[in-house]
């Protein structure tokens, strides 16, 4: 299973080096999301309870987590349409692939080209809106967690609405309610990660990693039934 | 008489008597005799709040269509995937797609009556209210359950992708709930309870006869939804079974003819 999910999550990162969608488009999009954000919430705003900080500052986390949402939709888009054409997803099912293992391999690539993005946005969002960090290790796990979120449920919902022509519009109704709880506590873990205290960001880090895990373990439940379906 | 022209007879009975069974009509009686006496009570026997005066009286219809919404539309839809899951009938297939439809509309029935409620109360339309938020995520979820049930899919895929939205959707609202919850605990406190203030027996009664008359509500239109979507897939396989049987009647016609015009021989249009 883990040797699928290997192949098939080193497919689609090699799809994604060749075509450069990923470096092309998404990552400028999320650049792009993230500067027009600053246009919304006028960077000279201050905080009324803490005047040294700007309001731009104060809602850094909201914003990156609301940028890496909006990026990751595109990537599932994209995980999920390179398997449409060319009757790939039947090629898919013919090489008896474990579907747990495809499953995971997918929500790995997907994790890979997460944490990507959200290396470039979160230096982005630190020179952008002049945040700093105090709380390294809070961040890191809260980081990990919430990209494994991400890409498990995203991967299991961008699965549920594949092969339609209406894939598009779709997939982003099926995936931003399930992923609120998701953007809420990964907002909160990070506000925590940056203006302390560090306890008030744990118990969201628990929340954020139990979802993870329920998101894996459903994924590779329900692949199976959703890939023989055809 | 053919097997198709019998099917399709059959159909046009059904039809003709609707959706509605003597069962089904001597429950609307009930549910709307039910609900006559529910809005006498609601609306003249029960006094108006201390606090909250006569915008109190949303709480008989507002708290029990989320109860209805929220537990049992959606319970119903999460049990009614998982067996469909395992035994693969149309029967639990529509019986969770009718629940969640109507589970949906008391949801948004729930939001608006929340709203017009949180204005005289809060003095504003939304307030970030735990359950107000929670609600509305909830509604937006099953609505992606409801886009999923319309795609045009070959109809096992859809369901079984229906099914499997179905059963982590529910799961998901829980997640949603209790993550809400906690937030707006975090950051003000106990948020305003709507069902605190100094509530008489007669409001508690009211409250309770709302609650059984939106359940009657609920199991009235969940009938009838269910028999509605039965039909469609009746009709659906009877007009395929039609255009068949006419198909077939062309291709006996054209075989039929002598073997000189040119028309192909019976091995080749048997496959059809």
């Amino acid at each position: 299973m883990l040797n699928d999910a290997l192949l098939l999550a080193a497919k689609d990162l090699r799809v994604e080096r060749r075509s450069r969608v990923l470096t092309g488009q998404v990552l400028p999009f999320g650049l792009i999301v993230l500067i027009l954000f600053g246009f919304g919430i006028s960077p000279d705003r201050r905080v009324v309870e803490a005047p040294d900080r700007t309001v731009l500052e104060q809602v850094a986390p909201g914003l990156f987590w609301l940028a890496v949402l909006l990026s990751a939709l595109l990537a599932l888009g994209r995980s999920f349409a390179i398997e449409a054409v060319d009757g790939n997803l039947d090629a898919l099912k013919l090489t008896g692939l474990d579907p747990a293992g495809v499953f995971l391999g997918k929500a790995l690539a997907i994790w890979l080209e997460l944490l990507a993005i959200e290396l470039l946005l979160g230096v982005g969002s630190l020179a952008l809106y002049g945040a700093t960090i105090t709380h390294p290790l809070l961040l890191l796990v809260t980081v990990l967690a919430a990209t494994t979120s991400i890409a498990a449920a995203g991967t299991l919902y961008a699965a549920l609405a594949s092969g339609l022509r209406v894939r598009d519009t779709l997939v982003p109704l099926l995936v931003l309610p399930v992923l609120a709880p998701v953007l809420l506590g990964a907002t909160l873990a990070t506000e925590a990660a940056l203006f302390g205290p560090a306890g008030d960001g744990w118990p969201w880090a628990g929340l954020i990693s139990t979802f993870a895990v329920l998101y894996l373990g459903a994924g590779m439940v329900s692949f199976g039934v959703l890939l023989e379906e055809t | 008489m053919t097997a198709t022209e019998e099917s399709a007879t059959s159909l046009e009975q059904t039809v003709a008597g609707a959706t509605s069974s003597r069962f089904s009509q001597v429950f609307g009686t009930l549910t709307a005799t039910m609900l006559a006496v529910f809005l006498l009570f609601a609306l003249v026997f029960s006094p108006p709040d201390v606090s909250q005066r006569d915008a109190v009286r949303l709480f008989y219809i507002h708290v029990p269509s989320a109860i209805v919404a929220l537990y049992l539309a959606f319970g119903i839809t999460f049990v009614a995937s998982i067996m469909y899951l395992r035994k693969g009938t149309d029967f639990w297939d529509l019986l969770a797609g009718s629940s969640a439809e109507i589970g949906v509309l008391f949801c948004a029935f729930m939001l608006g009556t929340g709203m017009l409620w949180g204005k005289p109360t809060w003095g504003v339309y939304w307030q970030w209210d735990p359950r107000l938020t929670s609600t509305a995520i909830s509604f937006v979820l099953f609505a992606g359950y409801l886009a999923i049930r319309r795609l045009d899919l070959d109809p096992t895929v859809r369901s079984r992708r229906a099914a499997v939205l179905g059963i982590i959707g529910f799961l998901n609202v829980i997640v949603v709930r209790q993550s809400v919850q906690w937030w707006r605990g975090l950051h003000q406190g106990q948020t305003l309870d709507l069902v605190d203030s100094q509530l008489s027996g007669m409001h508690y009664f009211s409250f309770f006869l709302g609650l059984v008359s939106m359940t009657m509500v609920f199991g009235w239109l969940l009938l009838h939804r269910f028999r509605v979507a039965w039909l469609e897939t009746q009709a659906d396989a009877a007009t395929l079974q039609t255009a068949l049987a006419e198909r077939q009647a062309e291709a006996a016609d054209y075989t039929a003819r002598p073997p000189d015009t040119g028309g192909p021989t019976t091995t080749e249009t048997e496959g059809i």
